[in-house]
């Protein structure tokens, strides 16, 4: 666990695109989006805002490290940035719990939102997370509620949101900050459902075969852009974001001012259908030709009308055969 | 010569193979004829088996109201997910099982004769999980219900998103919270009722979010797996973890509703949570001037339904289900 979210940064030097072999490509970008040098939001936001002021606290908990937000200007521009934070060393690491937020994390991101919609700022979110915390205190305090809380929030906000994926993108807990207008990802960022090791513990029975859960989920950034889950993909510095945090920030202020001013000139209650109708359109499924409306009203059958007739039960349909229903469910960590 | 009678018992091949099922709480075996009849919660030790979308269905609505829509809903596999199995494989194989086309089911329906939005989910189709058509179910409930302003239930049972969908999977959790995110601010009623399991991304968006949440009885209810919740504290988890009961204790559940009373329960929600402006949001007048507090009101609620009443404005007027049809 600890080796994962460290990301051995040793095993991730040679860059994506000369593998050959499309599985260790894809499991090269997962490292590099874990690599511990990547540049993290709080440091994103000094080298691309012209001033930061981070605010504390969900107002009902506590505060959580691991979340941080607060009000900055970008390029002359009022912004609320919220975003997930990692620590650039173990220690640090240890106090914002590996990026990963509790419940507090999300509602602290609530406030900032609604903060930026009553002022009428646009938010900026930048996603670095392996996921929301998942142990028990976090439970208790309602992670998932939060998370959903906050997606409901993000999905009628009436102000324009920018959702930046710098790192990993894991899940519900990215989700929760991610749904915005325009989606943008650095390339060497990923995007998932699940985990690549949760994914191949649950499909392969074993996390060893993660890199192969990884292709099979097409979590790279590019992936995503052609899937319309991203937007935007910005390119990193030759050697990946940890390379060159400068360069990173320069690329990525370029993309956010400008999606920040095509924004912002958008009517508000067109900019929030717009919003909808993007995550509405989200997922594909055909439909298979069968006869729509109600069934035509069929004559019962002699033995239903004298079961009927006599006072017993119509014949039913059998709920539940055989017990697969009753087998515990094989889990999934969103 | 024999004499062959009629017989009116159910023919032997509706329950196929095995009659019995061995309750894995109390590991008593039960008849499948008397689980059945007791809406499979075990008789002995009150397990509640899990339901196929068809059995909650029935033992949720008004006989024979539901109307589904949207049955012809099918996957496709946008990702070419292959695993141990190619993804569409694991869906025929799935179908097959259960005769859905995915893992929910949607319709309109009345509820002691009031309509609603309902939608089921059914674990027994790759655990219930949630991917675009599933999404798209709830979303098109949520979306009905708003349009015709009737209360949306939906059923979860379900592990979470679905894995073999990758992220177009996690969008559905987006899609499906902002429409019953629209039902709250248009002021529609949302009654989420959590079944064992409502886990993952199912309870991270909609399932958690009910204006009113009911659960029933020792249901797993939670984010991330077990296994995954240990393994950040290193050791035991607490009594009762991620149960119906812990997210009561917590304030995330309004109420555990043992089966046999779940209709009735749904049904006085459903009466209450009519949306503002609907026929029927205002109980008759004369209510206001009996005591709040009547002991034998049962009885008089008894008495209601045997005795007819003229003034039966109280209903809808709308006819249930009929609406958006064709």
């Amino acid at each position: 666990m600890v080796d994962r979210i460290l990301g051995r940064p040793g095993s991730t030097d040679a860059p994506a695109a000369t593998l050959a072999d499309p599985k260790e490509a894809v499991w090269a970008r997962v490292q590099l989006a874990r690599n511990l040098r990547r540049p993290r939001t709080l440091e994103l936001v000094g080298l691309i805002g012209d001033e930061f002021v981070e605010l504390h606290g969900d107002r009902l908990f506590g505060d959580d490290p691991a979340m941080v937000g607060g009000l900055a200007r970008i390029a002359g521009r009022r912004v609320v940035v919220i975003g997930q934070q990692k620590g650039a060393e173990t220690e640090d690491n240890i106090r914002r719990n590996f990026g990963m937020p509790h419940p507090e994390g999300y509602r602290k991101a609530m406030r900032l939102m609604e903060l930026a919609e009553r002022l009428r700022i646009p938010v900026v979110t930048f996603i670095d997370v392996p996921g929301a915390h998942p142990g028990p205190e976090s439970e208790e305090r309602g992670i998932a509620e939060a998370i959903a809380r906050s997606i409901a929030l993000m999905s009628r906000l009436r102000t324009p949101i920018v959702a930046v994926i710098t790192g990993e993108g894991g899940s519900g807990g990215a989700l929760a900050i991610a749904v915005g207008d325009v989606v943008i990802a650095l390339e060497n960022s990923v995007y998932s459902v699940i985990s690549p090791e949760g994914c191949a513990s649950i499909l392969w029975r074993t996390p060893d075969e993660a890199p192969t859960a990884a292709l099979a989920m097409k979590m790279t950034a590019p992936d995503q852009a052609r899937l319309g889950v991203v937007d935007i993909v910005v390119p990193e510095p030759d050697g990946g974001a940890q390379a060159d945090h400068h360069e990173t920030a320069v690329r990525l202020k370029a993309v956010i001012v400008e999606q920040l001013e095509a924004l912002e000139r958008r009517p508000l209650d067109e900019l929030v259908e717009a919003r909808y109708r993007r995550y509405r359109s989200i997922g594909p499924f055909s439909v298979a030709a069968i006869a729509e409306g109600p069934p035509p009203p069929e004559r019962p059958g002699l033995a239903d009308r004298l079961r009927t007739f006599i006072g017993g039960r119509p014949a039913l349909p059998n709920p539940v055969p055989g017990r697969s229903r009753d087998e515990p469910p094989a889990r999934e960590e969103v | 010569m024999p004499l062959k009678l009629p017989s009116f018992r159910q023919r032997k091949d509706v329950y196929p193979a095995d009659l019995w099922t061995k309750c894995p709480s109390c590991e008593e075996q039960l008849f499948n004829k008397q689980l059945d009849k007791a809406l499979r919660v075990c008789p002995n030790c009150g397990h509640h088996f899990r339901l196929s979308a068809a059995a909650r269905i029935e033992q949720l609505v008004d006989e024979g109201t539901f109307q589904e829509r949207d049955a012809g809903l099918q996957s496709e596999d946008p990702l070419g997910f292959v695993d141990q199995k190619a993804y569409p494989d694991r869906v025929a194989a799935a179908q097959l099982a259960t005769g859905m086309r995915d893992a929910a089911a949607w319709g309109t329906a009345t509820v002691a004769g009031r309509a609603v939005a309902l939608c089921v989910m059914d674990f027994g189709f790759m655990g219930g999980s949630m991917g675009a058509v599933v999404g798209e179910k709830v979303t098109r409930a949520a979306e009905a219900a708003l349009e015709a302003r009737i209360p949306l239930i939906v059923v979860s049972a379900s592990g979470g998103a679905r894995m073999q969908e990758g992220t177009l999977a996690l969008m559905q959790l987006a899609k499906t919270v902002a429409a019953t995110e629209r039902l709250r601010t248009a002021g529609v009623p949302f009654i989420s009722i959590m079944s064992d399991p409502t886990t993952g991304g199912v309870f991270a968006s909609f399932a958690a979010l009910g204006d009113v949440n009911l659960a029933e009885p020792n249901a797993l209810i939670g984010f991330a797996g077990a296994r995954v919740a240990a393994g950040t504290i290193g050791g035991e988890l607490p009594d009762g973890f991620q149960r119906a009961e812990f997210l009561y204790r917590h304030g995330f559940v309004d109420r555990i509703v043992h089966r046999s009373e779940l209709r009735a329960e749904v049904a006085a929600l459903v009466a209450f949570l009519q949306p503002a402006g609907t026929p029927g949001a205002e109980e008759p007048s004369d209510t206001a001037s009996v005591p709040a507090f009547r002991p034998l009101s049962f009885l008089s609620a008894l008495a209601d339904r045997v005795i007819p009443d003229d003034d039966s404005s109280e209903r809808p007027a709308g006819a249930p289900g009929e609406r958006g049809r064709g």
